[in-house]
């Protein structure tokens, strides 16, 4: 599309841009850097902070960058004295009630605030506002809220509200007291927050983090009457490298693995693996239900974020939803029975800990129904960035660590598996199986590309043995409901449905690596980290999940088949409804 | 947060009177801040219950419909007393005492400001200009205005309304 180019001159560069762009846009494209906070690209653009003003010719008074329109002649200024003078004492005045606590704060050295007061060159504070301190909201499992770090950029609450369309989070009172926060003050436990940590990936600071569970996994590896074992999602080794200073998208595997190693874990296994076995189990119920006129569509149950929306938000589609459990909790299943009885350890020893790009996962794994064998099926879910908190912690020099591989039995997956990690993954290794179960014969070309990229909404119609089955992929929650509403008001119908519940799908949860502001408006993180995911695929010797050795051996020697009765016991759950706000009584 | 003393539960009469002015303005654009004055209208506050079920009859998220709640000062959380006491704190009610005034109904009341009386009878709220500047200090009582007060009106003008037949 041809859009009109107009001149422009900022800082005496002159250009040439697409008209209806804002300063900020022609600043970045004229590679002049203008400080943002608030300004996050096509989520939070509301040009409240005031950090990015510049001069406009021909304007009174200084304008957000971020929020203004270029026209055709404009002369812009972004280094004058006055633009100087109004960010530093912008940035001072936020920092004068700020909790300046850096030294212990878990964003220390990837802040935005932090960064900013050092390219401002801020020194001693000049004004030392009143302070107002607030109680901590660190009841859910998920997510910590910590008012007393919180800038009000609002970042957090356009996520919540126009990505996932949950809006628990909102901005309360006024003026001095303003404060973002669930509706009366409430906990983030006791609202109908999917806990899907997307505001955590967008908040500048400190005041949105995950639930720090990483001591319990110290404590663990410490005590030698425990066998300590960890899985890891495939979204975690395209993303880990980030935290060590690797660009985006690069695949850590093997250091990763090494350094799970170097922690003590007695086993490091791959997700991957019971990836592959959803697929077999979510495969045969599809065709179930299609050839028995079961509940349909089907859809997805991967990504606990999603299954608690489902719960609060569209009760009404619970039997749609796949009886699969998602991929770690089978496997800890799996662990604490096949494995346990192989190794010849009590399940009750079997200490599992999962690590994965998610805080939804954290709750998920304290739901009582997650726990097969009468153990929770994973004892503590830790995040990419916790993990990354732990091989720091461990002094392990991550970017120089030999070649390692992850551990059998079940180390082995296939290509399905590893683009679970990519929105359209699940569809995509599903149809690879579905395809051939149904159809007969191998299929010819297993990439299956219309379910893969960035698009909300993705619609797929694919011939499957006879059948034309009907796709849809869905990632982002507001997408999900958008797409549950048409379904509802008969606009459209489908037989299989994936739904994720962060935009992008695992590469971009909310426990993944932050990338600040003025990194992800310009790049797509989604994208960048699946292009490591589909080339991990490739790389691969197998790459579907029915040809995995280790899956096939799990069902010769254990489970039967896919759907038998043991493996419902293990493998597969149950949901339902949950009430969105609660009465509790809180005098 | 103290305890809801107010009764608002959606099975008393004015929950269909609820119903129906939510169903008046279900269509329309920036309906929220109508249901919401009407809302109080009916009820004297705005407690949970109240704006759960305008939540869900507009289809607006209660976070932000909290985040509106306690943005406009016209709003209450808290139930009002029989006789709604505003004292002008605006520029010149200000710099003519009213903080002195504000003090005074707090000690003969007994009560802190978004507070209610007990009995009911009395709330205590402050508010910016109320445009009577040339009578600062100025207190509201319901609608009617009492200007250039000193703190030691306060007890006669308090008895007055507490002899008010109910």
């Amino acid at each position: 599309m041809d859009r009109e180019m107009i001149n422009i001159t900022i800082d005496t560069r002159k250009i040439e841009v697409p008209k209806g762009i804002t300063v900020l846009e022609a600043a970045k494209i004229a590679n002049i850097a203008i400080p943002t906070l608030c300004f996050l690209k096509d989520i939070n653009e509301i040009g409240a902070c005031r950090m990015c003003v510049v001069e406009i010719e021909g304007f009174r008074g200084l304008q957000a960058a971020c929020v203004f329109p270029v026209s055709d002649g404009m002369v812009i200024w972004t280094q004058t004295p006055a633009v100087r003078e109004s960010r530093k004492v912008t940035l001072e005045l936020i920092l004068s009630n700020h909790d300046r606590k850096c030294l212990s704060c878990v964003r220390s050295r990837n802040c935005e605030l932090q960064r900013l007061a050092e390219e401002l060159n801020i020194g001693d504070l000049r004004f030392d506002g009143e302070t107002y301190r607030l109680p901590l909201d660190n009841f859910s499992p998920s997510i910590v809220r910590d008012p007393n770090k919180c800038v009000l950029c609002r970042r957090c609450v356009s996520m919540c509200k126009n990505v996932q369309g949950t809006a628990v989070l909102d901005t309360n009172e006024r003026g001095f007291k303003t404060i973002v926060s669930p509706a009366f003050h409430k906990s983030l436990n006791e609202v109908p927050c999917t806990m899907c940590g997307q505001c955590i990936t967008v908040c500048p600071v400190g005041a949105l983090r995950e639930k720090d569970d990483t001591d319990k996994v110290w404590e663990a590896l410490a005590n030698k009457e425990l066998h300590v074992v960890v899985q890891t999602a495939p979204a975690v080794r395209v993303a880990l490298g980030e935290e060590f200073g690797m660009p985006i998208g690069s695949r850590v595997t093997s250091n990763m693995v090494a350094s799970l190693r170097r922690l003590g874990f007695r086993k490091v296994f791959d997700t991957d693996t019971a990836a592959d076995l959803t697929i077999m189990e979510e495969v045969t119920e599809l065709v179930h239900r299609i050839k028995e006129g079961g509940k349909l569509p089907l859809i997805t149950s991967c990504s606990p974020g999603w299954i608690k929306y489902c719960e609060h938000y569209y009760p009404e589609f619970l039997e749609n939803l796949s009886t699969c459990k998602s991929p770690h909790e089978m496997f800890g299943a799996l662990l604490k029975s096949y494995y346990a009885a192989k190794m010849n350890v009590d399940p009750a020893k079997v200490f599992v800990v999962s690590i994965m790009p998610c805080t939804a996962k954290k709750f998920e794994a304290k739901r009582t129904e997650l726990a097969a064998t009468g153990y929770p099926d994973v004892d503590v879910v830790l995040t990419t960035r916790e993990l990354a908190r732990m091989i720091r912690e461990a002094a392990i020099n991550f970017n120089e660590l030999p070649e390692r591989h992850f551990d059998d039995p079940m180390g082995e997956a296939s290509g399905a598996g590893v683009i679970f990690g990519a929105t359209g993954g699940v569809m995509e290794a599903a149809l690879r199986t579905a395809a051939e179960i149904l159809g007969g014969k191998p299929l010819e070309n297993i990439e299956f590309h219309q379910v893969r990229g960035v698009e909300g909404i993705k619609e797929a119609e694919i011939e499957v043995g006879g059948l034309k089955l009907k796709a849809a992929v869905a990632h982002g929650l507001k997408n999900a409901g958008q797409l549950l509403e048409k379904i509802k008001n008969g606009e459209a119908e489908y037989h299989f449905i994936e739904i994720m519940a962060c935009p992008g799908g695992c590469v971009n949860g909310g426990g993944q690596p932050i990338q600040p502001s003025y990194v992800r408006s310009w790049l797509d993180l989604r994208a960048e980290r699946a292009k490591a995911i589909y080339e991990e695929d490739r790389d691969l010797p197998i790459r579907k999940s029915h040809e995995n050795p280790r899956v096939k051996m799990l069902y010769d020697e254990f489970f039967g088949e896919p759907g038998s009765h043991k493996a419902h016991e293990l493998l597969h759950t149950h949901y339902a409804p949950r009430e969105n706000y609660p009465e509790t009584d809180k005098n | 947060m103290s305890a809801c003393k107010c009764n608002a539960h959606l099975d008393d009469p004015r929950a269909e009177k609820l119903r129906q002015i939510i169903t008046k303005y279900r269509n329309t654009n920036g309906a929220l801040i109508p249901v919401l004055h009407e809302a109080q209208e009916l009820y004297g506050h705005l407690p949970i219950e109240v704006q759960k079920a305008i939540s869900e009859g507009l289809n607006v998220p209660l976070a932000e419909i909290y985040g509106v709640v306690t943005f406009y000062t016209q709003f209450s959380l808290m139930p009002k007393g029989k006789f709604k006491i505003q004292v002008c704190m605006g520029t010149a009610c200000y710099v003519k005492g009213a903080n002195s005034i504000l003090d005074k109904l707090k000690e003969k009341l007994g009560v802190d400001i978004g507070d209610c009386t007990e009995d009911g009878l009395f709330s205590l709220d402050v508010c910016r200009c109320i445009g009577a500047c040339g009578l600062a200090p100025v207190i509201m009582i319901n609608d009617e205005v009492y200007g250039t007060l000193t703190a030691d009106q306060i007890e006669g003008i308090i008895r007055k309304y507490q002899e008010r037949p109910v």
